[in-house]
């Protein structure tokens, strides 16, 4: 069980500069609904990133101040945001067509469950809850590299990261690596490769069987 | 060129009717056709399918019809942030169709550029690919349709006579691909702008695809999640 009273490992604010770490120099960039948005705010402009939201903008920079909020100025969690000289806006089938036509290099999504083929679920629990895909699906089709950045167990305090997704998969095969505030990790096919465990934490506290990591 | 204004949200939706399918822009709340929703609302037509990315959001835009029970079914790709489709849907109220949005947008799009189908990745090997066919190209890919409506309700920050139409920062999302795939496109504007005023590389929407535009008022222009630096 996690122990949300004694939190351990890493805070959202470093599961988000670990990732920023792994985005190259001049690379594009589409961050998904929540925790994920939090890559925005922490990303240095002097690394030439750009932020794509689907929602029709390309170079997303931060938030606006009071002054200069405008309610036709959002990203894809409908929170107001500004962006960079040089950004562009478009209609959502040119937005959708930059990710489905690999024009985008990185894409930072939520999760509910990956496994070890790389499969992702994020956008229904049968019977209980539906958000539905969004942009999900796309994405996690177009994008060249997909991360997934979540927290490491369920409320219920199951681990999310398993031999084979149980809820109704966003995609197949399609994860390169999962961030949790535990460590960093990559789906084999076969089993998880730990790139990275966040400080203090042994892989036994991972809930993960060890067949299942490398 | 033909003069497409209309006076009033009331004399530009004059013949909508119980049954129809209707698209409906914006993301979220943003760029939405508030006073051609508020109106709809008025006349109380019921049975309408409706199509729009998230079927309102937090009790406001198209939720509010919901919440009158005028819409039976709804196509659209995300439910998150609106408690009363939700509600509705797994109450069996609403018939549902969830579209990834990418692929919601591009069959909008085909539906206005007479394309018959297309093939795409996006769900394959999900509960979205059931039913369709699959084909494999350099990975497999799944058939989709183009999606058609009776109306749509729009609304553009200026426009002309014409409807020729400019969007404002990311309120554009659906709205002119929405404009090209119904028969009736019916356009609400902040401004109603003379011809020539929008500079004729700017337009956004050629007004060709437009039927009727009018003058809209009293803007809320909710803003749902207002997150600052300062």
């Amino acid at each position: 069980m996690s122990e949300s009273s004694t939190p351990r490992g890493w805070t959202r604010e470093e599961m988000a500069d670990e990732i920023i770490a792994l985005i190259p120099s001049g690379a594009s960039l589409n961050l998904g609904i929540g925790m994920p948005t939090l890559i925005a705010e922490r990303m240095d402009p002097a690394k030439s990133v750009v932020i794509h939201s689907e929602n029709g903008v390309l170079g997303v920079k931060g938030r606006p101040t009071r002054a200069t909020v405008s309610p036709t100025l959002i990203n894809a969690g409908k929170e107001t945001i500004s962006v960079q000289a040089g950004a562009s806006f478009f209609d959502s089938a040119l937005s959708f067509g930059m990710i489905r036509g690999g024009h985008i290099d990185f894409c930072v999504l939520g999760g509910m469950e990956v496994d070890v083929q790389g499969n992702l679920a994020n956008w229904m629990v049968p019977g209980k809850k539906v958000t539905g895909m969004g942009g999900a699906m796309d994405l996690v089709n177009g994008a060249r590299q997909i991360i997934i950045m979540q927290s490491h167990f369920s409320r219920g305090g199951e681990c999310k990261l398993l031999a084979e997704c149980r809820l109704p998969l966003t995609g197949r095969g399609v994860v390169h690596r999962v961030i949790t505030e535990l460590g960093m990790f990559v789906p084999t096919g076969t089993a998880f490769r730990v790139e990275k465990l966040a400080p203090g934490i042994t892989m036994a506290e991972l809930g993960i069987v060890p067949e299942l990591l490398v | 060129m033909k003069d497409k204004t209309f006076s009033s949200s009331q004399e530009a939706l004059h013949d909508l009717r119980d049954g129809i399918s209707l698209m409906s822009g914006g993301f979220g709340l943003c760029g939405i056709p508030e006073n051609s929703i508020d109106e709809i609302a008025r006349q109380g037509i019921r049975d309408i399918h409706a199509i729009s990315n998230n079927i309102g959001n937090s009790g406001r835009g198209l939720a509010i019809l919901l919440k009158n029970g005028q819409i039976s079914r709804a196509t659209c790709s995300y439910v998150g942030g609106n408690p009363d489709l939700e509600q509705q849907m797994l109450a069996g109220q609403v018939e549902v169709t969830l579209v990834p949005q990418g692929t919601f947008s591009e069959r909008i799009r085909a539906a206005g550029m007479g394309i018959r189908g297309f093939y795409t990745p996006t769900g394959y090997g999900t509960l979205v690919a059931e039913g369709k066919e699959a084909k494999e190209f350099d990975k497999p890919c799944i058939l989709e349709l183009p999606l058609h409506a009776d109306f749509a309700i729009i609304k553009a920050e200026r426009g002309d006579a014409f409807g020729n139409l400019w969007f404002k920062e990311t309120a554009r999302n659906f709205s002119p691909l929405m404009g090209m795939a119904a028969k009736v496109t019916i356009v609400e504007v902040e401004e109603l702008v003379p011809l020539g005023a929008i500079p004729a590389e700017d337009i956004h929407l050629p007004g060709i695809f437009v039927q009727r535009i009018y003058q809209g008022s009293n803007y809320r222009n909710d803003i749902e999640i207002p997150v600052y630096a300062d």
